[in-house]
């Protein structure tokens, strides 16, 4: 359970973006994360409050899209969708398969209070 | 930043950084800023420094990761037996509580570091950072890592090593690659543990096993042994041979080797010859910061990312990525 770490990362980096774009306050923080990422949407969404609390980030919006896993065959070079476990082609039924998608845990977007209301 | 170095954009999520993408949007009072980068980048800078430690000289750094008790201290004390006298050898034990891993390791003459995660359920890069400079790695051959036991959580921080082994024991069942997809999947070597008992389980198939690693997707090659009884030591010895010479191979040819976790960073690395250099320039700017408080590597760290913009945008823009 190291979602509270990977919070943890997260506002770290929002302060950086924050600082990079005028200090405004964040207001929504949109992540996209993959089943093959090993993070739990719904334990950062726990998380997320603890580790903003007190920075820029406090009371932000967390909004998690839910990236599906999409497999490419090598073989015949069908793509699909397949379970984090039974990644073979939809094809033909091959497991020599590229991940195309599923692995990602990443910060899309920052929303930021404009730089003037900042100091509001 | 790190999101220009490329190791984050995959065929998955290209689309959102393309011209046009969803991600470039601004709203009335709010500026949309857009940001695409794993949220792990701090541990994963952190990482690429360890490995330029390790690549700085010559030495091979593997992993081992399994439920508790699987067996790698065991593993480990074999392989210290068989590879001893040939290589230098030094261990970096994560433990919940206990120094008991480490004081096994150095009964058997080998320098080991105890990292006491407290409750933290996996080692991480700054962690083993920290180990690292408690350790001489001039003539160092071998670094082990033993993760703390755990299917979940390790299988998701990158330490700086080049390949992962994933031990699964035979009394944990054959269906274990289906339970723990992540972790499997990170494997570069599964290695199936405590073979011996084979002959009085008959319900582990190990052809099925197998079958479950190949279904989350790995390629991974599949080594039996049972340390605790002498056998199949040889095989694994071999492969750790053949890896080190492919890493000595690496170390002349300026280029590095992530292990399989993040498998899509390191296929966009592996299709960029400049990769290495990007390791090795990370290698030169932190010697600097070696007698800081971690906290301020951390910071200095980031700094140095952003200031390398100009490079990672030239190494991409002659790779595969557009
Ligand atoms: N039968 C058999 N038992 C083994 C073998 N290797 C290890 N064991 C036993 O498995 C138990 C755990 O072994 P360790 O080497 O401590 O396992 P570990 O993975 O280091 O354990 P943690 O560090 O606590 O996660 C011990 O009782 C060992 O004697 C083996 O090859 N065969
Ligand atoms: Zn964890
Ligand atoms: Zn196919
Ligand atoms: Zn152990
Ligand atoms: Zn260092």
């Amino acid at each position: 359970m190291h979602e509270l770490s990977v919070c943890q990362a997260l506002v770290q980096q929002l302060e950086a973006v924050s600082a990079a774009n005028g200090g405004g306050r964040v207001e929504l923080v949109r992540l996209r994360i993959g089943p093959l990422s090993g993070v739990e949407a719904a334990l950062l969404s726990h998380a997320f409050p603890l580790a903003a609390a007190g920075t820029i980030a406090a009371g932000a919006e967390l909004a998690i899209t839910a990236a599906p896993v999409v497999v490419q065959c090598n073989e015949c070079g069908a793509s699909g969708e397949a379970a984090p476990n039974r990644m073979l082609c939809p094809a033909c039924g091959g497991y020599r398969v590229r991940t195309v998608s599923g692995t990602e845990m990443l910060l899309e977007s920052v929303e930021l209070a404009a730089p003037a209301d900042a100091g509001a | 930043m790190c999101d220009t170095c490329g190791c984050n954009i995959t065929d998955g999520n290209r689309h959102l950084v393309s011209p046009g993408g969803r991600l470039a949007q601004t709203e009335d009072g709010r500026a949309a800023v857009t940001v695409l980068q794993s949220l792990l980048s701090e541990n994963d800078h952190q990482a690429a420094h360890n490995r330029a430690h390790f690549d700085a000289r010559g030495i091979l750094a593997l992993n081992l990761m399994s439920s508790p008790g699987a067996g790698k201290t065991a593993l480990l004390e074999a392989t210290i037996d068989a590879l001893g006298d040939k290589y230098r050898i030094v261990v970096i034990e994560g433990d919940l509580e206990t120094e008991n891993d480490a004081a096994r390791i150095r009964a058997k003459g080998v320098e080991a570091v105890q990292i006491a995660t407290g409750s933290a359920c996996h080692l991480d890069a700054h962690m083993v950072h920290e180990a690292l400079h408690r350790l001489d790695l001039d003539g160092v051959d071998l670094v082990f890592i033993e993760n703390v036991g755990n299917l979940v959580c390790p299988a998701s921080f990158d330490l700086g090593q080049h390949l992962n082994v994933t031990l699964l024991s035979v009394t944990e069942g054959d269906d274990k690659p289906a339970k723990y997809p992540v972790m499997f999947r990170a494997a570069d070597l599964m290695l199936l543990t405590k073979t011996d008992l084979l002959a009085v389980l008959d319900d582990f198939d190990t052809a099925q096993a197998e079958r479950a690693l190949r279904l989350v997707g790995s390629a991974a090659p599949v080594l039996h042994a049972a340390p605790r009884k002498g056998l199949g030591i040889k095989e694994w010895i071999d492969w750790i041979d053949g890896e080190l010479e492919a890493q000595r191979a690496r170390v002349a040819a300026g280029t590095t080797r992530r292990p399989a976790i993040q498998a899509e960073g390191a296929r966009l690395h592996a299709a960029n010859p400049a990769g290495g250099a990007h390791d090795h320039s990370h290698a030169h700017e932190h010697e600097h910061a070696h007698q800081h408080r971690h906290q301020h590597e951390h910071k200095h760290e980031h700094k140095h990312a952003h200031a390398h913009d100009h490079d990672h945008a030239g190494e991409t823009g002659g790779g595969a990525r557009s």
